[in-house]
């Protein structure tokens, strides 16, 4: 065991730098679970957030209500009604999905999308009240409206989508109570750096964190790069 | 020549609006006909956007009735006072306008770049509309209006926000657009620029219409106490 934090920094980088293939397994995996959710969540969140912000109709103040409620849904309740719904006893506990990635990605999906779609509603609304009478001028209806300001609101969207993928990649509770942290199998680096530091083995759990922090700013920085280049090209108004 | 019936003449029969308990238009009967340039005129408050909001269909009237002589869509288009543009290049804010009028792709592109040329806005196609001066953009909103081949024109105070300079240049392209046949129904509170550009004349005052005519009559002969105090330059509120 290794307490000593510059040690654990150095065993750390050894690991990350010789290529550790339990490590990386542990990132292959993070990746497919959080990319997955936040993909279907961003199909859902999106259009959901644009439709929530344009149409009114009866019960839309409770639907927005509980979107922005459900923004900081512990994951662990998350996580606890997903393994309810797919445990043995549960309404789709036949399907055989608990302790598997799927379940991981169900759970992720669960809490990324009210954020993604209420932070999309609000972006969309505030455009909808400058562009209603000129769409609707032009004869666009609300149908037609919700994808026109969707990609009016790009830039913006990008900040709410990356706010989903930062939930996703460093959320542990709820894909703790659904994967089981099998090593191999369910095991996310979130849930390893938990296990690793209760065990001792800091480098192991320093390294996995070194490569997070990496992970997240990689992805942070080429989306504000990409919308940066785009915005200045003038290629994303062709 | 047009190959189909026009929408003129647009009649309005007592429309009114009421918000809440405010009445902010009472009982407006007027008639816009084809051919002339009709300004509505009056001082802020008095209702003119309104009542243009509820010409185009913005807005439903509270009361009465506004009778089109036959329904066409897309027969109309309408400017804002603050030009309203999709963060998009300046040819895709009018290719998608032609996209919802239902132009094919290759049509939108060839109308595109022709009013944009008609316009001055050609050498700025791929820019973003959002770099564009005040001046062009209102420059922009209209050849935006233009492509759609409209029979009436509905403008908002168009250069309340514009230097002369730019003031000119939208003037003259009004002007141009009437000359090609379009109907211009137009706000404003600028009596230099009513001068200019009226036909005829609405004075609209608390809501109330109180005159409608020749232009000429209007600034010559003022039927209402309200009107000639407008026409001295007097706070008229």
């Amino acid at each position: 065991m290794v307490s000593d934090p510059t040690t654990a920094f150095a065993a750390a980088w050894h690991l990350v730098a010789t290529g550790d293939r339990e490590l990386y397994a542990v990132v292959a995996l993070s990746l497919r679970v959080s990319l997955t959710a936040l993909l279907i969540a961003t199909v859902i969140g999106l259009p959901l957030g644009g439709a929530l912000a344009v149409y009114r109709f009866p019960g839309r103040g409770a639907m927005i209500a509980l979107f922005d409620t459900l923004m900081g849904l512990p994951p662990v309740v998350a996580g606890l009604a997903v393994y309810l719904l797919l445990s043995r006893a549960g309404p789709l506990g036949d399907y055989g999905l608990l302790f598997t990635p799927a379940a991981m990605i169900i759970a992720q999906t669960i809490l990324i999308t009210p954020i993604i779609a209420a932070l999309t509603r609000q972006f969309v609304e505030d455009d909808w009240h400058a562009y209603r009478e000129q769409l609707t001028s032009l004869g666009s209806g609300r149908g037609r409206a919700v994808p026109t300001l969707l990609w009016n609101c790009r830039y913006s969207l990008m900040t709410a989508v990356l706010a989903g993928l930062g939930r996703a990649m460093a959320e542990v509770g709820a894909i703790l109570i659904v994967g089981g942290n099998i090593a191999g199998v369910t095991r996310t680096m979130t849930t390893a750096i938990a296990l690793e530091t209760s065990k001792g083995d800091l480098p192991f759990a320093l390294g996995l964190g070194l490569v997070l922090m990496v992970l997240i700013l990689t992805v942070n920085g080429i989306a504000r790069l990409g919308g940066l280049m785009i915005q200045r090209a003038g290629a994303g108004y062709a | 020549m047009r190959d189909y019936a026009s929408i003129l003449p647009l009649q309005l029969e007592a429309v009114s609006y009421r918000a809440d308990d405010c009445l902010l238009l009472d009982r407006i009967d007027a008639r816009f006909r084809a051919g002339p340039r009709s300004l509505i005129l009056g001082p802020n408050g008095a209702g003119k956007s309104l009542l243009l909001r509820i010409c185009h269909g913005l807005v439903k009237p509270t009361g009465g009735t506004l009778c089109w002589a036959v329904a066409r869509p897309h027969a109309q288009a309408m400017v804002f006072q603050n030009p309203v543009l999709l963060r998009r290049s300046v040819r895709a804010n009018i290719t998608y306008a032609l996209a919802l009028a239902g132009y094919s792709r290759r049509d939108r592109r060839r109308r595109a770049e022709q009013v944009l040329e008609e316009a001055g806005l050609a050498p700025r196609a791929r820019h973003p509309a959002a770099v564009l001066s005040a001046g062009e953009k209102q420059k922009l909103v209209l050849a935006r209006a233009w492509a759609l081949r409209p029979e009436v024109l509905f403008l908002d105070e168009p250069t309340a926000n514009l230097d002369p300079g730019a003031t000119k240049v939208i003037e003259q392209t009004i002007t141009a657009m009437h000359a090609a046949g379009v109907k211009i129904i137009m706000t404003t509170h600028d009596l230099g620029q009513a001068r200019r550009l009226a036909d005829e004349i609405f004075f609209l005052h608390r809501g109330k219409l109180r005159e409608a005519g020749a232009a000429e009559t209007f600034f010559t002969q003022p039927g209402t106490a309200e009107a000639a105090a407008f026409l001295r330059g007097e706070l008229v509120i």
